[in-house]
C-alpha cells in the first residue's frame, strides 16, 4: 500500500461503484488500482462503474490502456464502466497521440454518467426500444 | 518664447564665432563637433515658418498625403517639425516615436500608405539640407562637418518614423487578425446541451485547432449532449483538416458528446471520399436543418406548430 493520503477513492452507491482518481497516478499506482477495483466490483456485486478521471489533466498511453482494460474486465463480471470528467486538453491529446479508446464509455461528467448508467444498457436494446 | 530668443541668441552667437574661427583656420580641426548641432537647430529654429511652408508645397507637388485637409497638413506639419528639430537637439528619438505612433493611429484609418509616410520624412530631410546648402555654400569645409552632424541624425529619425508606422500597421493587423479568429468559430447553445458551430470560410490546420479548443471548452461550460458543425460555408477540406475533424469528433465522444457533421458539399464529400478519410465514426446529414432534427430526436426534443399559430 502506498504511504500518505488516498490516490484514488472507491465509494459504493446503491448498485455502483464510483471510483474518483484525484491525483496523476504512476504505472504501480494505475495498476493497484485496476486490482482494488476489480476486486471490489465482486465484492459489491455492482452492475456499473463510473470512474471519474476531472481532477486529471493528463492521461498517458499506459493509464488510457488501463482504464479500456478495466471496462473490458468489468463487462466480463457483469459491470458496466463509464469514464466522466475527460477535460478538454486530455479527450484531444489521447485522440491526437492515436491512443485507441476503443469500447471506452464516456460521459461529461459524473450526474452523466449515473444517469447514462441508470438508461437503457446494451445487454437489453430491444427491451429498450419496446418500451419506448 | 523668451527661452527661443534666448536660446537662439546664445547659438548665433556661437555660430558667429565658430563660424570666424574656422574661416580663419581653413578646413582644419577648428570648431568643436558638439558646437555644430546646436549651431543646426538654431538655424532650423530661426527659419521654421519658410522652410516648414518650404516643405508643406513639397508634399502637396508630390501629391502625397491627399487624405489629409490642408489644414490638418498645417498641424501636422508643424508638429513633425518641431519634433524632428527637438531629436536634432536633444538626439533622444523617444518622444518622436511616441508622437509617429500617435501620428500613424490617426492616420492609418485614413488610408494612408507607408511609401507615402517614408516619403514625407525624407522630403523634410531634403528641405533642411538644402538650407543647410543654402547657408554654408561659401564654406565648404564647414558644410561637410554640418552635414556629417546633421545626416546621421536625420536618417536615425526617418527610421524611426518609418518603424514607428510599421509598427503600429502591424498591430492593427495583429488585433484584426485576432479579432476575426474569435469571429470566426462561434460555438452557439440553440437548445438545452444543444450546441451548433456554423463554420464559414477556409479552415486551415490553425483554424481546425482552435475550433476543436473552442468546441472541447463549450461542450464542458454548456453540458452539451450534442453537436451539429455546419460546414456549409467552408470551400475546401484538405486530408489535415479532415483528419483534424474526424479527431475533433472523438475527442468530444469522450466527453460525452455526439457530433453530427453538416452541409457537407459535393466537392468535399468526394474529395474526403478520395483521400480515403476513415469516416465511419462520423455521423453526417445533409443539411444543417436536417442535423437540427436529427440532434433533437437524440436529445428527446420534439417541436410541433402551435395551434394558434397560421401556417406560412
Amino acid at each position: 500500500m502506498t504511504p500518505g493520503p488516498k490516490l484514488v477513492s472507491i465509494l459504493r452507491q446503491g448498485p455502483y461503484l464510483i471510483a474518483s482518481v484525484h491525483t496523476a497516478l504512476d504505472d504501480t499506482q494505475m495498476t493497484r488500482f485496476q486490482e482494488d477495483l476489480i476486486e471490489q466490483i465482486g465484492r459489491h456485486r455492482s452492475r456499473g462503474v463510473i470512474i471519474d478521471v476531472a481532477a486529471l489533466d493528463v492521461l498517458d498511453s499506459f493509464a488510457t490502456r488501463t482504464l479500456r482494460t478495466i471496462g473490458e474486465i468489468a463487462r466480463l463480471r457483469g459491470a458496466r464502466t463509464i469514464i466522466v470528467g475527460i477535460q478538454p486538453e486530455v479527450a484531444f491529446a489521447i485522440v491526437s497521440l492515436g491512443m485507441s479508446t476503443g469500447s471506452l464509455e464516456t460521459a461529461l461528467d459524473l450526474e452523466e454518467g449515473l444517469t447514462y448508467l441508470d438508461g437503457p444498457t446494451w445487454r437489453e436494446p430491444d427491451r429498450a426500444r419496446a418500451a419506448r | 518664447m523668451s527661452y527661443d530668443q534666448d536660446l537662439m541668441e546664445t547659438a548665433s552667437g556661437t555660430r558667429t564665432s565658430s563660424g570666424g574661427r574656422s574661416a580663419g583656420s581653413g578646413t582644419g580641426p577648428g570648431s568643436d563637433e558638439d558646437e555644430l548641432l546646436p549651431q543646426l537647430v538654431a538655424h532650423l529654429r530661426e527659419h521654421r515658418t519658410k522652410l516648414r511652408q518650404e516643405w508643406a508645397e513639397r508634399i502637396q507637388s508630390s501629391g502625397l498625403l491627399h487624405a489629409m485637409t490642408p489644414q490638418e497638413m498645417t498641424a501636422e506639419t508643424t508638429s513633425v517639425y518641431d519634433n524632428y528639430v527637438e531629436v536634432l537637439e536633444t538626439g533622444s528619438v523617444e518622444a518622436l516615436q511616441r508622437y509617429a505612433r500617435d501620428l500613424s493611429e490617426r492616420i492609418i484609418p485614413r488610408g494612408v500608405e507607408t511609401h507615402e509616410v517614408v516619403g514625407i520624412v525624407l522630403l523634410l530631410r531634403d528641405v533642411l539640407a538644402r538650407s543647410l546648402f543654402e547657408k554654408y555654400q561659401r564654406d565648404f569645409g564647414m558644410l561637410n562637418r554640418v552635414l556629417d552632424a546633421y545626416e546621421p541624425a536625420a536618417n536615425r529619425i526617418a527610421n524611426t518614423v518609418a518603424v514607428s508606422f510599421v509598427d503600429e500597421r502591424e498591430r492593427v493587423i495583429r488585433q484584426q487578425q485576432d479579432s476575426i479568429r474569435e469571429l470566426s468559430t462561434p460555438v452557439l447553445p440553440v437548445r438545452e446541451r444543444l450546441l451548433i458551430l456554423p463554420i464559414i470560410g477556409v479552415l486551415d490546420s490553425e483554424r481546425a485547432r482552435q475550433l476543436t479548443e473552442q468546441l472541447l471548452t463549450g461542450i464542458r461550460t454548456h453540458r452539451a449532449k450534442v453537436v451539429v458543425i455546419d460546414i456549409t460555408g467552408v470551400p475546401d477540406v484538405d486530408e489535415a483538416v479532415a483528419d483534424h475533424l474526424v479527431r475533433t469528433v472523438d475527442a468530444s465522444r469522450l466527453m460525452g458528446a455526439s457530433v453530427i457533421i453538416t452541409g457537407l458539399s459535393p466537392e468535399i464529400a468526394q474529395t474526403l471520399v478520395t483521400i480515403g478519410v476513415d469516416l465511419s465514426k462520423m455521423d453526417t446529414i445533409g443539411d444543417l436543418q436536417g442535423g437540427l432534427e436529427e440532434a433533437e430526436r437524440l436529445l428527446g426534443f420534439s417541436v410541433t406548430r402551435g395551434d394558434g399559430v397560421s401556417g406560412p
